[in-house]
């Protein structure tokens, strides 16, 4: 064994331990160790200074020894190491553990009397014989072992600072705000820290010595005595000279069981580059001595160095600091802060919130244990009970960090806060309040979440009221329009509600009598309740302009209808683009165009895609067993059939569906509203997907389903979520929210458990057989046609305000800044 | 630009080109105008644009009631207008000009 630290102390302690357990001894070990002395606790090494003795045990009598002697070459022809004093040790197996050198970094003056490193006993040594005449003293690295090197100097009498090149503290364990709180309690504890500026020098006093450092920023940090703590570099020479592979930046290179190129040498702990990584923690340097013991004891071993957890919890004078799991992964952050008691806690979880990925804890670290445990793992709470060791689930699921509105950058901390400082008891107060969902509006679902779980847990009965002037939710209302055959809105409101109605349960009310059958969304008094999408039958854009989508069930179209769209989109000057959903885009088109421009596209066969419904957008396909290799069913047919079955059905949410041909699921069905994927047998069903803000992946609801069984069972789920769902609910929220979830919808669906499954059938009958092209049946009717204008007294003015320029030789919105009009006061 | 009294009522359309509970919008001397007719039969004009998204839109909102107060929502990011006076209900420190209207017989007239 070549080097005698830790990792080899933990080699030799491995290999004797489980050596010839049956068989008695078989390897004969020798240590040959550069260090004045046998192997010690390294990681404990401040501690030095205070006394305590870091030896490890002697590892016996059988094995040999050899201290302060260093191994320069190796004969692999001979299988012997050869040391600087010219002895020779022949070997079977040879394990590099030579460990790594402080890296030094090409400064000026870093060779001046008074510069240490702080790895050994030997530098601790030196660095307290020098520093007992010395006053003040500086660390360059704010890493791990800087700051234990700092405390150090602290402990020795000297004014002590820590410079650090990068931005915070222990940049390579802790997140910005992990490191600007431990920099509070280390400047606490009388310490300056420079962070953020790079060193241009080190500068000698007049006895030649060196006495401060001196910033790039000019600043200079008094140092009569220098320490280097900036890093690691691997211990590679001998392994270099030997003609063995090493790393591009260093490291001998290893295999997965720790072995160089040379089977016979193996190299473990911070010398090894393995996986691509050097580890410079004990706990993974262990680990790659296992291996190796593992595997010369047994030659038929498997063991394998499965890379590690680079979790670390230390007490940092006096402060507690961990970091666990990838405190850097892109992902929801959850964030704890008390400055006053100097605490800092940040959760990463997946999007879901959900998985644990990482986090840091700074000033309480109490949770760690548990923290760490559950890293890749489901998480048992709520994240932000998570941070105060708890686990036990209550309301409110959405961690405290999370960007709710990221419009307005409001999080969910932020939300509850203001509802509980401000009393907000509703979602118009709250978006008032808070600016969420006051921009694009899609959180504004989750914004209503929140502030369900916020008044529940302050004992507030939450109204489940649509708005104020209904006491009913959607479902309620739902209910009560079938059951009492209301058709009309103002029926609706003197009945069963007050006041006008508003932007929330008008188009809610809408939906419904959509959903239920009630004719053209257009006619009598629903036009009065759609929302502008509705009104026009377009998407309104930014600039008060509308996007055009016809429908392309399935995704399929002929050369013929694609060259209409073409020439329509050239014809209006329209911007065109491909949709996610396999069909195409048309923006620009102002109010008054958009009958010429329907004209044209019924003309050519093509309906209304309902792209600006609560309704069904599309059916994804791939291209199935028509055409590819490995299709075993014809997915675009059926995609084409279920989007002709279900377009046009109004219902809380806008729906997405897709379907593909085989389980490498090209279509991306599993993140749809329901998706299926075929299979040798049939059809799997997977329902309640979704993409989008929160994307949830769909749950397998049945397997090897006939077409006729396929097509009863999303029936009854559509308008089973139709019925029951809240406004703006997509299937994966309402999944979500049904008490027994996937189970219980099985039992409503299969089992016909609550006894509406003829209703549901009979339901998306009537809808299947009374569907109707809105756009033909606009176009067909003058009264509704009359709308299309952009100004009432001016039918074919152009509205002025609205103007393109080109970019990427299409057209693009220009908003202009509106006049801005005195307000006359009646 | 300003907004200047004109002495004049400026004739829009017919009472019956506008649907009730919902808006029309007019272009009067370069200035879009919003016009809505409640429920009620009661008519109200404000800006037709809407200062949140800077797009000429109002006149596209939902009509309804907060509170008693007439509102029409815009139709872009929803924030609810009082059609009496144009202060935003959401933003108190946001208002829209508003303008006269009256009826002239079947025809709408505003002033600007």
């Amino acid at each position: 064994m070549v080097g005698y630290g830790p990792a080899a102390h933990r080699l030799v302690e491995a290999l004797r331990e489980r050596d010839g357990a049956a068989t008695g001894p078989h390897w004969k070990i020798t240590v040959i160790g550069e260090e004045t002395r046998p192997a010690y606790d390294r990681v404990a090494l401040t501690t030095h200074l205070e006394g305590a003795d870091l030896a490890y045990p002697s590892p016996g009598a059988d094995v040999d020894v050899h201290c302060a002697e260093r191994v320069v070459e190796i004969d692999r022809a001979a299988r012997e190491a050869v040391t600087a004093s010219g002895r020779r040790f022949g070997y079977d197996a040879l394990v590099l553990a030579t460990g790594s050198s402080p890296f030094v970094p090409p400064i000026e003056g870093k060779d001046l009397p008074g510069v240490f490193v702080y790895r050994t006993i030997d530098d601790l040594d030196a660095m307290r014989d020098y520093a007992a005449d010395k006053a003040s003293g500086a660390v360059i690295g704010g890493g791990l072992l800087g700051l234990e090197a700092a405390r150090a100097l602290q402990g020795l009498g000297l004014d002590s600072g820590v410079v650090e090149v990068a931005p915070w503290l222990m940049p390579r364990q802790l997140d910005e705000g992990g490191g600007a709180m431990l920099r509070r309690h280390i400047e606490n504890l009388g310490m300056d820290v420079h962070a953020g500026t790079p060193i241009t020098r080190l500068e000698a006093g007049p006895d030649g010595a060196v006495s401060k450092v001196v910033l790039q920023d000019g600043k200079e940090v008094p140092a009569e005595l220098v320490v280097f703590s900036a890093g690691i570099r691997p211990r590679d020479e001998l392994a270099r000279s030997s003609g063995l592979t090493v790393g591009e930046r260093g490291g001998i290179t290893v295999d997965s069981a720790c072995r160089t190129d040379d089977p016979a040498i193996y190299a473990i702990g911070e010398c090894a580059l393995i996986g691509g990584m050097v580890y410079g923690l004990v706990g993974p340097c262990f680990s790659m001595a296992e291996v190796v013991a593992d595997r010369l004891v047994n030659p038929d071993s498997t063991a394998a160095f499965e890379g590690a957890d680079l979790s670390t919890k230390l007490k940092l004078m006096g402060v507690d600091v961990a970091s666990f799991g990838d405190p850097f992964a892109d992902a929801l952050g959850v964030t704890y802060t008390d400055p006053v008691a100097g605490v800092y806690k940040r959760l990463l979880v997946s999007d879901d919130a959900k998985t644990l990925l990482g986090g840091v804890l700074v000033g309480d670290a109490e949770a760690y244990s548990t923290l760490r445990a559950y890293v890749g793992a489901s998480l048992p709470g709520e994240p932000e009970q998570m941070l105060f060791g708890g686990t036990e689930a209550a309301g409110g699921d959405l961690p405290e960090g999370t960007v709710i509105c990221s419009c307005n950058n409001v999080t969910a901390g932020d939300i509850r806060c203001d509802i509980r400082d401000h009393e907000l008891r509703d979602v118009a107060a709250v978006k008032s309040c808070t600016r969420a969902g006051t921009s694009c509006g899609s959180c504004v679902p989750l914004v209503k979440k929140l502030l369900d779980a916020e008044l529940a847990a302050a004992g507030i009965e939450v109204s489940r009221a649509l708005c104020e002037h209904f006491a009913y939710s959607r479902a309620e209302l739902f209910d009560i329009i079938r059951v009492r055959q209301i058709s009309t809105f103002s029926r609706l409101i003197a009945e069963h509600g007050t006041g006008r109605g508003c932007d929330i349960c008008k188009p809610t009310v809408a939906s419904i009598l959509a959903s239920l059958g009630n004719g053209h969304i257009l006619d009598g008094e629903q036009a009065a309740l759609q929302d502008t999408n509705d009104h026009f039958l377009a998407n309104m854009q930014k600039n008060g302009t509308y996007s055009v989508v016809p429908r392309i069930p399935g995704g399929e179209i002929t050369p013929d209808k694609l060259i209409v769209i073409g020439e329509v989109a050239r014809d209006f000057g329209l911007y065109t683009k491909i949709t996610g959903g396999q069909r195409i885009d048309l923006f620009g088109a102002r109010v008054e165009q958009l009958p010429k421009i329907w004209k044209r596209l019924v003309d050519a066969g093509f309906e209304s895609g309902h792209a600006y419904g609560k309704s069904l957008r599309t059916v994804k396909s791939c291209v199935g067993s028509t055409w590819c290799r490995y299709g075993v069913q014809d997915s675009v047919g059926m995609a084409i059939k279920l989007e002709l079955r279900y377009r046009g059905l109004r219902a809380p949410h806008k729906l997405k569906s897709a379907v593909s041909g085989c389980a490498r699921e090209c279509a991306e069905a599993q993140s749809k509203d329901f998706g299926i994927i075929a299979t040798e047998k049939g059809w799997n069903l997977y329902l309640s997907g979704n993409g989008g803000m929160r994307p949830r992946h769909a749950d397998l609801f049945a397997s090897d389903l006939t077409d006729e069984q396929l097509l009863t069972y999303i029936d009854r789920f559509l308008m089973f979520y139709i019925r029951t769902a809240d406004r703006l609910q997509r299937t994966s929220v309402w999944m979500e929210s049904l008490e027994g979830g996937l189970d219980y919808l099985r039992e409503v669906i299969i089992d016909d458990r609550l006894g509406i499954c003829a209703e549901l059938d009979a339901a998306m009958a009537r809808h299947v057989e009374s569907y109707g092209d809105e756009w033909r049946e606009t176009l067909e009717d003058p009264e509704r046609m009359a709308r299309f204008v952009s100004f009432v007294n001016a039918p074919e003015t152009p509205d002025p305000s609205i103007s393109f320029e080109v970019e990427r030789d299409q057209i693009k919105p220009v908003l202009v800044a509106g006049p801005h009009l005195e307000v006359i006061s009646q | 630009m300003t907004a200047t009294a004109v002495s004049t009522w400026i004739d829009v359309c017919s009472l019956d080109r506008i649907t009730p509970e919902r808006g029309v919008c007019a272009l009067v001397g370069g200035v879009q105008v919003a016009i809505f007719r409640t429920f009620d039969g009661e008519l109200y004009a404000l800006s037709n644009h809407d200062p949140f998204s800077n797009a000429y839109v109002l006149s596209r909102g939902i009509l309804g009631s907060r509170g008693g107060v007439p509102t029409v929502a815009s139709p872009m990011y929803k924030q609810v207008f009082d059609l009496t006076t144009g202060r935003c209900l959401d933003d108190p420190d946001t208002s829209v000009p508003i303008f006269s209207i009256r009826l002239n017989g079947d025809r709408v007239e505003v002033m600007t």
